[in-house]
């Protein structure tokens, strides 16, 4: 398919009339079918609710109520509570669990007429680079199935990628919106912390997580970042601001651009071709008019653990609600209550999770908290202040998005160090809480796709859009689907 | 025989006046059919956040304002980890390192004596649901609809040295809440618990013994009971060579006695960190003052104000700053009648009495302060006697009108005609001979039979100082 997929092109052609909301509704349901077996991207399809959906949005075309994308269908990353659909979180946990409300983001994309395709699949509480650790069985990268498509997710980028749906919410705790777009060729945005809200998000590590859009193309991201952004007074971290058109600097042109290059995320552990395609990008950008600085962001090294150290510790406490008592699972067979929760708990979680529970209770229990958890927090501190001075020479800082590409299914599974080198150079955007995309730029020689990261200064969003953008107007590689998939 | 000295301190658990909860949209009121006050929040839905309700945050800061402690200025809410099936997030949303309040003090007096307890903290948290073993065979109930209750647990320094001292504290402690409005006080419904720690040691002794925590105590008449039972058992445990351990302990009501809940040992680390769902919360000064203007006069300035301008004993002053709605009752009548000890006696003795036998508070007193205020006027310009007036009471209570209309009604408009009473005097000693003789012959008690013939032929409504001097008036003749 071509960009006569993309939301613009798509919401044009709903306007015209050319197709109705069901027809494109439908469409997007036979391919998922087709591929889905393959791919695994969805936990769950109800092809009744969202051809519903679509007749709604059909009967707003019709009345001439419809907004910028209405009747335009997207998927939906199972982390977030849909009223009446299956919300698992990637999870035994939650197999059961039908959310009885629906998130902020949901409702948003609800109000302005979007039809969801469905719940996509996810590592487990979004814990995971490679969407291995989902309850519901491994996604696989549409470019090569023997491949992981990143995580957390990976569902939603790899349905994406498969063209299965024009474009998925996802979210971002330390990459998991930025590194799977570009172990899967799709762009995705993560934005600043607190511009999208996080009420009925499954909470993995608070103050980091964030929901943003994964699309083919910047300009598709910018008009859903357009429907999810706003305050929301029921998130107290959600931020109280104008509303903003993210897509009005999408056609400037980068003339005095200043871009940023970290040198110590283009140093050791960065894999070759990634390295060449980044280098490449850069000169595209040249060529459009910006200029480069090098920047250092020094204490970025640390940023893995003190990202481990500090999503653990708010997610042991934020995993705590998962005790058997209220919904979800729980174990059929126990004595006592603490028996139950045991039971409960050890059945009802993945390694991974369990892995990060531990590693979080330990941080923050009595003796180890300055330690750990106090010190995290000193750092992430130091994490921020590099980035304020980086800002202070160049508009956005340009890197990898991940060190290498798309690895094999199970390659990385039993060595979690080696697992979370992936998120190195997405990490520090999140503990900075400042906004950060992916987008396409290249593929390795396996035909594998490469993603180049943007990270922008607080609420740079449609600068970051804008530079992107001028980029997929130079180069063809966002438009770009896997061929095997047809 | 060593002598020992006690040590308590109290940590209170007061739940705030607010109408929803501390972090959800939710009702507080109490007595609803379990859960149906546990919103998607109260229950910890997956997905959900806390907003927190400034309305607690004020009733922190109306507290703090009215102990005279300092507020922090930065507020942190923590999560304190912990599972339990009535604690459904499986942390409980509290303060650790910076309470709102911090210090202040309050005054209590025990047999006269005035002592100053100080504060050591207090801090905004969210109650717990509630776990119910009755009623299900084998299997514990939950109901949540408490859960998410905005609390602020007071913590006092361990400056009570007996169950009196401690009992003096909590009640004024009840009484400043109650009467500063961000607590309803029922304690019968949970709304003000009070856990004691308490520890005793040699006399003389620097350190403090080991100490045992008694919890949730729901009155006064317990708490002083716990107390003294614990403390008891402490001293004989200790002289019969025995250990205190750290613990914390129940009292039984049935029993009179403190058992153990759990050991030092079964103490849960709590992993306290900072709320990341919770930005911080700035108290700016503004809010801080315009809190600082709507406070109510508070009761420790309302006892000095009440013995200077209504001449009160210190005594009746603090009797009568026992509740605010007592302070206004007996002020508006003080105001309503001009008689402010005479106000008082009638708040204290026959309201007070009438009160408590129809076990009615204050606030739902059949006679109005303003009616007392009437009936004690029509004292004090005489038209009725104390007796009298009791009658015109017992009216009022009744819901038979106004006191001026019941003394028409009833008839009991004390005599003022001298002429009238002259002649009901005149028919006494005519009828009393005898009396008038022995009188005459220096028998003085035979004066006050004569003169309750007078009162009584009267029908009680002569002015008996009217009597007196128109009897020994016409005796001298």
């Amino acid at each position: 398919m071509s960009s006569e997929t993309s939301l613009s092109a798509l919401a044009a052609q709903l306007a015209a009339r050319q197709i109705s909301s069901r027809e494109l509704a439908q469409t997007y349901l036979d391919r998922i079918a087709a591929l889905n077996p393959a791919i695994n991207a969805f936990i769950t399809v109800d092809p009744e609710k969202t051809l519903l959906e679509a007749a709604a949005a059909d009967a707003l075309i019709a009345a001439g109520l419809a907004g910028p994308l209405t009747g335009v269908p997207i998927a939906h990353k199972d982390i977030f509570c849909t009223d009446g659909w299956l919300t698992t979180c990637g999870s035994k946990m939650l197999h059961n669990f039908v959310a009885p409300y629906d998130a902020h983001v949901i409702q948003r994309f609800k109000a302005a007429g979007l039809p969801s395709l469905g719940k996509t699949n996810m590592d487990e509480f979004a814990m995971g680079s490679s969407n291995e650790t989902s309850h519901f069985g491994a996604v696989k990268n549409p470019w090569n199935t023997a491949y992981v498509p990143g995580g957390s997710s990976g569902g939603a980028a790899a349905c994406v990628a498969a063209r299965m749906a024009p474009a998925a919410t996802g979210t971002d705790t330390g990459g998991s919106i930025r590194q799977p777009a570009a172990l899967c060729g799709i762009t995705g945005l993560k934005p600043t912390y607190g511009l999208v809200s996080r009420y009925g998000m499954i909470a993995f590590a608070s103050s980091l997580d964030q929901a943003g859009p994964m699309a083919p193309s910047a300009e598709d991201c910018a008009l859903l970042l357009n429907v999810m952004t706003g305050f929301d007074p029921n998130d107290s971290t959600s931020l109280e601001r104008d509303k903003e058109d993210y897509a009005r600097d999408l056609d400037k042109p980068l003339t005095g651009l200043r871009v940023g290059l970290p040198k110590e995320f283009f140093a050791e552990g960065l894999n070759n071709e990634v390295a060449a395609a980044v280098d490449a990008a850069v000169a595209e950008l040249k060529k459009l008019g910006a200029t480069t600085v090098e920047i250092s962001l020094a204490n970025s090294k640390l940023a893995i653990p003190v990202y481990y150290v500090l999503a653990p510790a708010e997610a042991s406490s934020n995993l705590s609600r998962f005790d058997g008592v209220r919904y979800g699972y729980r174990a059929p067979d126990y004595g006592s209550l603490d028996d139950m929760y045991c039971k409960t708990r050890a059945q009802g979680f993945g390694a991974e999770v369990k892995r990060r529970i531990l590693i979080g209770a330990y941080v923050l229990s009595h003796g180890y908290y300055d330690a750990y958890y106090l010190q995290a927090q000193k750092i992430r501190r130091l994490i921020a202040n590099d980035f304020s001075e980086a800002f202070k020479v160049c508009d956005v800082i340009l890197g990898p998005t991940a060190p290498g590409t798309a690895f094999r299914l199970g390659e990385k599974s039993d060595d979690p160090v080696e697992m979370y080198l992936n998120d190195l150079y997405t990490i520090p955007a999140n503990l900075a809480g400042l906004p950060g995309m992916s987008l396409p730029c290249g593929f390795d020689s396996q035909g594998l796709p490469i993603g180049l990261q943007l990270v922008g200064n607080y609420f740079s969003e449609a600068k970051m859009l804008n530079v992107a953008h001028q980029y997929q107007r130079a180069t063809d590689w966002h438009a770009r689907a896997p061929e095997g998939l047809k | 025989m060593m002598k020992w000295e006690t040590v308590i301190g109290l940590e209170v658990h007061t739940q705030l006046a607010t109408k929803s909860k501390i972090f959800s949209g939710s009702s507080t009121a109490f007595g609803a059919a379990p859960n149906t006050q546990a919103s998607a929040v109260d229950i910890a839905l997956p997905g959900v956040l806390p907003v927190l309700n400034k309305g607690a945050v004020e009733c922190a800061i109306k507290f703090g304002l009215a102990i005279g402690a300092n507020l922090n200025r930065i507020n942190v809410f923590d999560r304190k980890n912990y599972f339990y099936p009535d604690l459904p997030k499986g942390y409980q949303i509290s303060q650790l390192a910076k309470p709102i309040v911090e210090g202040g003090a309050l005054t209590v007096a025990v047999d006269g004596v005035e002592k100053t307890i100080h504060l050591t903290r207090a801090h905004m948290e969210e109650d717990a649901g509630k776990s119910l073993h009755e009623d299900f065979h084998g299997m514990t109930g939950i109901d949540l609809n408490r859960a998410g209750t905005p609390l602020l647990e007071i913590v006092s320094e361990p400056e009570m040295r007996s169950s009196a001292e401690a009992v003096a504290y909590a009640r004024a402690l009840h009484t400043l809440v109650t009467w500063i409005g961000i607590c309803d006080g029922n304690m019968q419904e949970g709304s003000f618990r009070v856990d004691a720690n308490v520890s005793v040691r040699p006399v003389g002794q620097a350190e403090f013994g080991t100490r045992r925590e008694i919890k949730n105590l729901n009155s006064f008449r317990f708490l002083q009971q716990a107390i003294d039972y614990e403390v008891r058992w402490q001293i004989e445990t200790l002289e019969d060579g025995g250990r205190i351990e750290q613990a914390t302990v129940l009292f039984d009501p049935d029993t009179g006695e403190t058992r153990m809940m759990r050991s030092k040992e079964d103490a849960h680390d709590y992993r306290y960190f900072p709320d990341p769902d919770l930005l911080p919360v700035k108290l700016d000064e503004d809010w801080i003052e315009a809190v600082r203007a709507a406070l109510p006069e508070l009761p420790a300035a309302m006892q000095a104000r009440f013995q200077r301008d209504y001449g009160v004993s210190p005594y009746d002053a603090a009797v009568l700053t026992g509740s605010r709605a007592l302070a206004d009752y007996f002020e508006t009548a003080a105001q309503a009648c001009g008689q402010g000890k005479l106000a008082a006696n009638w708040v204290m003795g026959e309201l007070a009495a009438a009160l408590n036998k129809a076990e009615l508070d204050i606030s739902a007193s059949p006679v109005s302060a303003a009616q007392l205020g009437a009936l004690i006027a029509r004292i004090q310009d005489g038209t009725l006697s104390g007796k009298l007036a009791r009658q015109v009471f017992e009216g009022l209570w009744e819901g038979a009108g106004e006191v001026d209309a019941i003394i028409e009604a009833r008839g009991l408009k004390q005599m003022s005609d001298s002429g009238e009473l002259e002649k009901i005097i005149d028919e006494v000693l005519a009828a009393n001979q005898k009396s008038v003789e022995e009188f005459r012959s220096g028998k003085e008690k035979a004066f006050n039979a004569l003169v309750g013939q007078v009162m009584k032929a009267s029908r009680g409504k002569a002015n008996p100082a009217q009597v007196n001097e128109l009897l020994k008036a016409k005796l001298q003749n």
